[in-house]
């Protein structure tokens, strides 16, 4: 059983990261997102389980891409991760904020799929104080912009890439 | 004199704005004296019951340097423009009536001093709080035979800061023991704390919970409206209070609220209620 789930996962997660936390797969998390990654399809937001703050499988069934997801981290218009968080490793973009903990090391403090998870959902980990938006997650305030209603603020292969970009940061 | 004053301000405000650097400081709210025309402003105060801070800060107290020097010189402050311009609207006549403000209010240094420091106040007639902008639309309503302003109109935006700068340097304080106000601020209240939009954020959740810290280079404040209308360097232009909020809102990717709806006039008593204590600064400089 430990090994079938270090398998499943190992498709669907940075390899670096792997061989740095060999033990992350204690605690009986499930794979919510499990079939999906088999398939190769992808998980939408209602189907995403976070359990022991944690998505174990890739939302999309791949690993994401650590340099694209570089780029959503900081657009504005996606992640936007630099509004609240300070990362060195993007020390050239000025002004970064914060509201919530410097992302240096993050990799350090957080296995892929924790990350995964707070991106999702932070609410879902951290509680329901948690001011991070959920970025995979229909649970959102009142009055969404009526084009907005429905849908995420990134998609799945966005949180994917920011997953496997803030994986390289340790 | 103001107007010798503006106009040297008007030559000036062009090479100040141009001046003003971003500059990025982590450091908590300054504890400066702001002091405007020899006027020692409160920017401390302490907060009335309920409140959920232990001090009351104005969003003086957060801003950069040169933002700071720029308010606290009547020289300098660009907004002093528009407390000129609000001077001319103040005695222009208008409407059917033919009378201007001037006409039933004389000196606007005498009869609104203490105006801008206690909006928004009940309105027996439609049953809710109205805000120095809607009590100007009802003068001009029903005394001068005049439209209402559409909502942020330039003159309604300067008339505005002509009237609440007679009040500089008093004490906001807004009663709640007329009519129904008490419920308003309840209702005001819940509006503040509701998550709103995609992002899925509540005022308390950057200007109560994060107050002090850092959204990329903006220094949040707690959010006190005593210094509205004001004046934003990024827009050159005079900013209400209403306008404020519907950008917040908009911010947090939600349909925005019409500028005077319930929700929004309850928002204004409610944030208005939270800056109890501090100095009108109107024309305040914001980034």
């Amino acid at each position: 059983m430990h090994g079938a789930r270090f398998i499943l996962a190992a498709a669907t997660l940075s390899v670096g990261l792997l061989a740095a936390t060999g033990q992350m797969f204690g605690g009986g998390q499930a794979f919510a997102a499990g079939e999906a990654a088999a398939t190769g399809q992808v998980v939408p937001p209602q189907d995403v389980k976070i359990k022991d703050n944690a998505v174990m499988a890739s939302l999309t069934g791949k690993p994401g891409d650590v340099a694209a997801g570089r780029k959503y981290f900081v657009d504005k218009k996606l992640g936007n991760c630099l509004a609240c968080h300070a990362d060195k490793d993007l020390s050239k973009q000025l002004f970064h904020g914060n509201v919530g903990p410097t992302l240096d090391n993050v990799a350090s403090r957080w296995k892929p799929e924790q990350l995964r998870a707070i991106l999702v959902n932070a609410k879902a980990v951290f509680g329901p104080q948690t001011v991070m938006p959920g970025f995979y997650s229909l649970e959102v305030g009142k009055n969404v912009r009526k084009d907005l209603v429905g849908k995420t603020i990134l998609s799945a292969d966005q949180v994917e890439g920011i997953v496997a970009y803030l994986s390289t940061l340790k | 004199m103001l107007n010798t004053k503006t106009m040297i301000a008007a030559l000036c405000a062009g090479a100040v704005v141009s001046c003003v650097t971003l500059q990025m400081t982590k450091a908590d709210p300054v504890t400066d004296e702001l002091v405007i025309d020899g006027k020692k402003m409160i920017t401390h105060a302490k907060p009335p019951e309920g409140h959920p801070l232990d001090v009351v800060r104005s969003g003086w107290l957060y801003r950069e340097p040169d933002t700071r020097s720029l308010e606290a010189d009547s020289f300098e402050n660009p907004g002093m423009l528009f407390v000129s311009k609000g001077e001319q609207i103040w005695n222009k006549v208008e409407g059917t009536a033919g009378k201007s403000c001037a006409s039933c209010h004389h000196d606007a240094a005498k009869s609104m001093k203490g105006v801008g420091a206690k909006y928004p106040v009940w309105d027996a007639k439609t049953k809710r709080p109205i805000d120095v902008e809607l009590q100007i639309d009802k003068c001009r309503v029903e005394q001068m035979g005049a439209p209402a302003y559409k909502f942020d109109d330039g003159n309604q935006r300067a008339l505005t800061t002509y009237i609440k700068y007679q009040s500089l340097g008093m004490p906001v304080h807004v009663d709640l023991s007329k009519g129904d106000m008490k419920a308003w601020w309840q209702k005001g209240k819940d509006v503040y704390y509701t998550r709103f939009g995609q992002l899925n954020l509540s005022c308390a959740s950057c200007h109560e919970e994060n107050n002090g810290k850092h959204i990329r280079a903006d220094h949040l404040s707690q959010g006190n409206v005593n210094g509205f209308p004001t004046y934003r360097l990024n827009t050159t232009g005079m900013v209400s209070v209403q306008n404020r909020f519907r950008g917040c809102i908009r911010d947090t990717r939600a349909e925005i609220p019409k500028a005077f709806s319930d929700e929004l006039m309850a928002l204004e008593l409610y944030v208005t209620w939270r800056g109890t204590g501090l100095s009108v600064e109107t024309p305040a400089v914001r980034q």
